[in-house]
């Protein structure tokens, strides 16, 4: 496993190990109540992410294996 | 026949179309019937999987479970897109193996990497007692969609029963390729209903999102955060877990992967997919409105909430075409779990009963099994009552007690052997099962257990003594395993 796709662990920590402080109705953000924010921001955050392994994961340089 | 049933009738045999038609020109055997000859590219792939995320169970009870329990219902889309986090680093070493060794279906993948045929049976009896339930729930979500949205023109039972008789009319014809091209009408009608109703409705009732959350909040402030006790943030983060780790065991998703054209084909996905979970927010304040607007729905009645707050606001041909929608929902997914469990039977039971079977006599097989599990489905759909709840939840729980074996079978040198896989497969399912029948948690044994702990979800429990009984198994079975492996493989499946 190449050290890029340890960041893969992020969104499990951010979003499941913060969840006690996001536990929370306000403040109110883009309509959300905090908590259901706290939900879409990790989803977001995760596509990001997964973006940034792919983009420097030397598993897709040159032709698609096999 | 009103406007409304009209219009879902008229979605039901384009569906029919489509499946069938999705057959031509392919030259039909097991590996074209089961995984489309491995040649989906990105775009099927999405629809594919994506088509796990909008099954009956979150476009009704995804708005149900907000409805009656508020925020937890947030463990649907945050246990999919950990989901596909994982799935990033996972899916394509499995998709890679099961190419080299030509392999099409779950139980086919664990007898081959434990090199026993018992495992494989093991894997597809389980595979398929997790599938029934979730095929029995869509053809019962289908029943209730198609029922309410035809304002009870047709029954539940009637709904059930051409559904089922759809379904398994253009999977036994084209196999995942029908799956496939029913996919594409699926995806683009829920998108459409989805987010046209996720924003109209709370616009219509409150003006706007935040008011309508403002609205909850001054009457039920306790629907928007999760718990201290029972639907916890213990038994969230336990839940999602657990559920993050058995999505790609399901056989059905399982099948989609290896249905795909290349690695990176599924690593493509893993980015966009996660926005697409985004779209069950819509579906999350459907149900939070319907909480202020049609008040009193009991029980498993929460279910209706959906179809019952759009049958208030709109004109008929809108409900048939949500209606169409819901349908679909249905379609799509139970053909992907029939081909799944049937595929899964066929290699793993019939294969090894009659070595000499040629292709397009496992091709029939396949089909009769496909008929066989759809009767089952129907006979349960209709006859069962409450037990349902708990099949489901079983499911899952049962399903990921193949996580251990999968994890410890992907580096190059396997740590547990077939013994501890096994083992501890078996330990971990009856653990489930005694659990979720005798209704018992920890604090059953530990009464004076906090609450943290006890709300913890029981098939994370069982996976925990699970993981415990395949490694303790594995090593006192090591001597065993290597002698095996000097005889040459005896039993080594071909």
């Amino acid at each position: 496993m190449n050290a890029i796709k340890l960041l893969l662990f992020i969104p499990f920590i951010g979003f499941l190990g913060l969840l006690s402080y996001a536990n929370k109705i306000e403040p109110y953000i883009l309509g959300m109540p905090f908590l259901l924010f706290w939900v879409a921001f990790w989803m977001v955050m995760a596509s990001i992410i997964l973006m940034i392994v792919y983009k420097f994961d030397p598993d897709n340089k040159g032709s698609d294996s096999e | 026949m009103n406007i409304s049933l009209l219009i879902i009738s008229i979605f039901l045999v384009l569906a029919l179309y489509l499946g069938i038609k999705a057959r031509n020109g392919k030259d039909m055997d097991m590996e074209q019937f089961a995984v489309g000859g491995r040649g989906f590219g990105t775009f099927f792939i999405f629809l594919l999987i994506a088509g796990e995320i909008y099954t009956t169970f979150t476009f009704l009870g995804g708005s149900g479970w907000a409805y009656s329990k508020g925020a937890a219902a947030y463990y649907v889309p945050a246990y999919i897109f950990l989901a596909y986090v994982l799935s990033y680093w996972l899916v394509p070493k499995i998709w890679r193996y099961s190419k080299r060794h030509s392999i099409i279906s779950q139980p086919e993948y664990f007898a081959s990497k434990y090199k026993s045929r018992s495992m494989g049976m093991i894997v597809a009896v389980l595979g398929s007692l997790a599938l029934v339930p979730y095929i029995v729930i869509q053809l019962k979500g289908l029943g209730i969609i198609v029922s309410e949205a035809s304002y009870g023109a047709i029954s539940p039972v009637a709904a059930s029963v051409i559904g089922a008789v759809v379904v398994t009319t253009y999977v036994m014809i084209s196999g995942i390729h029908g799956s496939a091209w029913t996919a594409i009408l699926k995806d683009f009608m829920i998108l459409v209903v989805v987010i046209f109703l996720g924003i109209y409705i709370p616009v219509h009732y409150f003006g706007g999102i935040q008011p309508m959350f403002e609205t909850v909040q001054a009457a039920k402030p306790e629907m928007l955060v999760l718990a201290d006790q029972g639907l916890s943030q213990s038994w969230f983060v336990s839940t999602v877990l657990l559920n993050a780790l058995g999505f790609y065991l399901l056989p059905q998703t399982f099948m989609v992967v290896l249905s795909s054209n290349g690695e990176r084909t599924l690593r493509k996905n893993a980015i966009a997919l996660p926005l697409y979970t985004l779209l069950l927010l819509f579906v999350f304040f459907i149900g939070f409105t319907a909480i202020m607007e049609i008040p009193g729905l009991q029980g498993a009645d929460g279910d209706l909430s959906l179809l019952r707050l759009a049958i208030q606001t709109f004109d008929p041909w809108v409900i048939g075409v949500i209606g169409a929608a819901g349908l679909l929902t249905a379609l799509v997914p139970a053909s992907v779990m029939l081909m799944a469990a049937s595929v899964g039977l066929t290699n793993s039971f019939y294969k090894v009963l009659v070595p000499a079977a040629t292709e397009s006599h496992q091709l029939i097989v396949s089909r009769i099994i496909i008929i066989g599990i759809s009767i089952i489905a129907l006979i349960v759909t209709v006859t069962g009552g409450e037990a349902l709840a708990i099949l489901n939840i079983m499911s899952y729980s049962l399903i990921t007690q193949l996580a251990p074996s999968l994890f410890c079978s992907l580096p190059k040198t396997n740590i547990i052997n077939k013994y501890g896989a096994m083992a501890g497969i078996l330990a971990g399912v009856l653990i489930v099962l005694y659990a979720t029948i005798a209704d018992v948690k920890v604090a059953t044994f530990l009464p004076d257990t906090p609450h943290v702990i006890n709300d913890i979800s029981t098939g994370l429990i069982a996976l925990l003594f699970n993981i415990l009984v395949t490694f303790i198994v594995s090593a006192l079975t090591k001597h065993i395993s290597m002698q095996q492996t000097e005889r040459n493989d005896l039993d080594k499946i071909s």
